[in-house]
């Protein structure tokens, strides 16, 4: 434990920015995948843990696009589209057969995916780790703000992941598709019998999942280096964050990623060794205080 | 008409045919008994998971070796076969494949190349069943500096963390010297490689350059996906340089992350793992002047045999060898001269005289290596220190270590650790 260096830290302005930022950027991402993880879960009560699958693959198509375009606007779309398709596919052929199933067989369905989608990516991209390098437009000196340092690729992505995240609560709260989903979520069987497809509005919710999956492997490409299963650890933080932002709320998604990354950045100044440690036990405090999570509702 | 032409096969060529098959199923045995039998190997190494390409290079740079031996008449005339399975990485399973391989596949001989958690628990294998095993890829020093360990069948042919320490130490301290270094970090991975080479380096940064102080250290787990903390964490604490044992995807991360942070503008960077291959051809934007200990280099050492040997290795595989992929050509090497010397395959015999053996080879500092006969470990081999450059030959040019101060150094700290 270091307390001194943590106040010390809070004293500094120049501190308190970089950590806050970079608190920022660890929740950002994580707010990315775990958006569609509590999105599946609220309409369609499936906890799809192939979800950081659809990460890897993600930052695997943004390499490839990369590399081809040298785009790196083109790269985000293209990820986020492909993966988005492999969203619904995997949705529309193979979880769709399990719904009405024990959970033990939907875990066992979503394990085995992670499995092929790891080997997939073995097969076509090779074993061995990648990197895409940063986009040539971002290759520039970090800026300095009031005396913290804050990298421009990192506000490109704490902005564009803030305009998805309000752009992805506008659909679902103003919408007429994101009022089906809600309905969906809430009664199926009534959303169903008022004629609604609801097979196409689940494969949709998975394709959104899977493109905000996507956006966000694309979006960590440049900076983190690219390995078949790459998913799995950013698959448990976001699990985190569902949990303690209540599963199947996006506004506790999103509070729970800026949770989890503060909690990361000032962490590892004042307790360095307990870093890791900090987030479980922030987990466990949220469930013992409210077991549904800080925005989950009593489920009827 | 075919047909036609088939049935024509009267009685006559049938029986000569099938008499003529007959006498090559009965023969074919006394035939192969006249030739020597093949000598099984068995190889167990990581095959799967993050560090896959590691294990494959191991397979590559035996395999590259064992067809030389083959075609010069294998082992005192026994040609080698490699069984080569994967151990996921996990030290239990390494020691279950160890074993199989010896009782159930008839390995008269354990080529070790596992990291240094696998290579342990093989080591034990060894140890009970009694048969040479020769460990390729664990530098952990203690594998075989420590007399509670050691078994006479067993032998490391790799490089070790100890000498790493003394030479990095050696060369940073110049560094330092020259440009004033005082306030150091460390920046190393959660583990025991992480934590033992870190300090170890510390330890002979501050034999050669007493005003020395570490002002910070940051401890990124093993495969940590983002390392924004961690930079973050050393801007603050504002040390002139940094030493780092991050490797594989994890360094290439960090130097990923780092770069946008312009971190290694600010402060002199040691990453001792940063000159291999895998790291240098995978980051797009590699900080030029990082420096880093040779793990395979083609320019190091600086002869004709090394770079050929390094220009073999690619053509036949499409990709530069690693510091793994050396190390385990080199036991086949020793193995044929070993095999020369007392013209037999046999363990027991081998391991007599693999004790003390020195041969000729690209890799050592002088173009010799030798497993020393003390604590059967490889000395002599190539180990220096270099700064990069973004593109091809990526480390210019390389300080090499002097393997005199390295063993007397060496001797000191066996001593401390009550080695000796």
């Amino acid at each position: 434990m270091d307390l001194s260096s943590l106040a010390n830290c809070l004293g500094s302005p120049a501190c308190v920015v970089t950590q806050v930022t970079s608190g920022l950027i660890i929740g950002m991402l994580l707010f990315l995948v775990a958006a569609g993880l509590t999105l599946i879960f609220g309409v369609l009560k499936v906890i799809n843990f192939t979800h950081g699958a659809f990460y890897m693959l993600g930052a695997y198509f943004a390499l490839t696009i990369f590399q081809l375009t040298g785009s790196y606007v083109a790269t985000l779309l293209g990820a986020a589209l492909a993966t988005a398709l492999v969203g619904l596919a995997f949705e529309r052929f193979f979880m769709s057969r399990v719904y009405g199933q024990n959970i033990l067989m939907q875990l066992l369905v979503c394990y085995g995916f992670i499995l092929i989608f790891d080997d997939s990516v073995k097969i076509i991209w090779g074993p061995e780790f990648k990197s895409m390098g940063m986009p040539s437009t971002f290759q520039v000196p970090p800026l300095f703000i009031a005396g913290g340092v804050v990298p421009p690729f990192y506000l490109f992505l704490v902005g564009v992941t803030v305009a998805i995240g309000i752009a992805l609560w506008l659909v679902i709260e103003r919408t007429r598709f994101g009022k089906t989903v809600r309905a969906a979520a809430h009664n199926p069987s009534m959303v169903s019998a008022l004629g609604v497809n609801t097979g196409i509005l689940y494969g949709l919710v998975f394709a959104l999942g899977g493109l905000l999956a996507g956006f966000a492997g694309a979006l960590a490409a440049p900076v983190r280096s690219l390995t078949p299963g790459m998913g799995f650890s950013i698959l448990i933080e976001s699990f985190i964050v569902t949990v303690i932002g209540g599963m199947g709320s996006i506004v506790g998604a999103f509070v729970g990623s800026l949770l989890i990354g503060l909690i990361r950045t000032f962490g590892s100044v004042g307790f360095p060794l307990f870093t890791e440690g900090l987030m479980y036990l922030f987990m466990v405090v949220v469930l013992i205080a409210k077991p549904t999570g800080l925005f989950g509702k009593e489920v009827a | 008409m075919t047909g036609n032409r088939k049935s024509r096969l009267d009685r006559r060529t049938l029986l000569k045919g099938t008499s003529a098959a007959a006498i090559g199923i009965i023969g074919a045995p006394l035939i192969a008994r006249g030739q020597a039998k093949p000598i099984k190997i068995g190889m167990p190494t990581i095959l799967s998971g993050r560090v896959a390409q590691l294990g494959a290079s191991s397979r590559n740079g035996v395999m590259l070796e064992v067809e030389k031996v083959n075609a010069a008449g294998g082992l005192a005339g026994r040609p080698i076969e490699m069984v080569i399975r994967d151990s996921k990485g996990a030290p239990q399973e390494a020691a279950r494949v160890a074993r199989e391989l010896v009782n159930s596949d008839g390995c008269e001989i354990l080529i070790d190349a596992e990291a240094s958690s696998g290579a342990f628990a093989v080591h034990e294998v060894a140890r009970d069943l009694k048969v040479l095993c020769l460990h390729t890829n664990s530098e952990t020093s203690s594998l075989t500096a420590d007399p509670k360990l050691r078994i006479p069948n067993a032998f490391r042919v790799a490089r070790q963390g100890i000498h790493d320490s003394i030479v990095g130490g050696g060369y940073a301290a110049k560094i330092a010297e020259a440009k004033k270094l005082t306030k150091w970090m460390t920046c190393s991975p959660d583990y025991a490689y992480g934590r033992d080479t870190t300090a170890q380096f510390i330890e002979y940064l501050k034999h050669f350059k007493k005003d020395i102080e570490v002002v910070g250290e940051a401890w990124p787990k093993l495969f940590q996906p983002d390392y924004t903390e961690v930079v973050t964490k050393i801007l603050q604490t504002k040390p002139q340089a940094m030493y780092s044992c991050l490797w594989g995807g994890d360094l290439t991360s960090f130097i990923d992350q780092g770069n946008i942070y312009a971190l290694f503008t600010q402060i002199e960077t040691f990453a001792v793992n940063m000159a291999d291959y895998t790291a240098l051809t995978v980051v797009k934007n590699l900080p030029k002047g990082i420096h880093s200990g040779n793990r395979y280099i083609k320019t190091f050492p600086k002869t004709a045999a090394n770079a050929a040997w390094g220009d073999a290795y690619r053509a036949k595989y499409k990709e530069y060898p690693t510091n793994w992929a050396w190390q385990n050509a080199t036991v086949i090497q020793f193995l044929a001269a070993a095999a020369k010397k007392v013209n037999s395959a046999d363990g027991a015999k081998l391991a007599e005289a693999l004790r003390g053996l020195t041969i000729e080879s690209p890799f050592g500092t002088d173009g010799k290596l030798t497993l020393r006969a003390e604590d059967q470990t490889l000395v002599g081999y190539a180990i220096g220190w270099g700064t990069t450059i973004p593109a091809e030959p990526y480390v210019p040019e390389t300080t090499a270590g002097d393997w005199k101060q390295i063993t007397e150094l060496e001797a000191e700290w066996k001593k401390k650790n009550n080695y000796t």
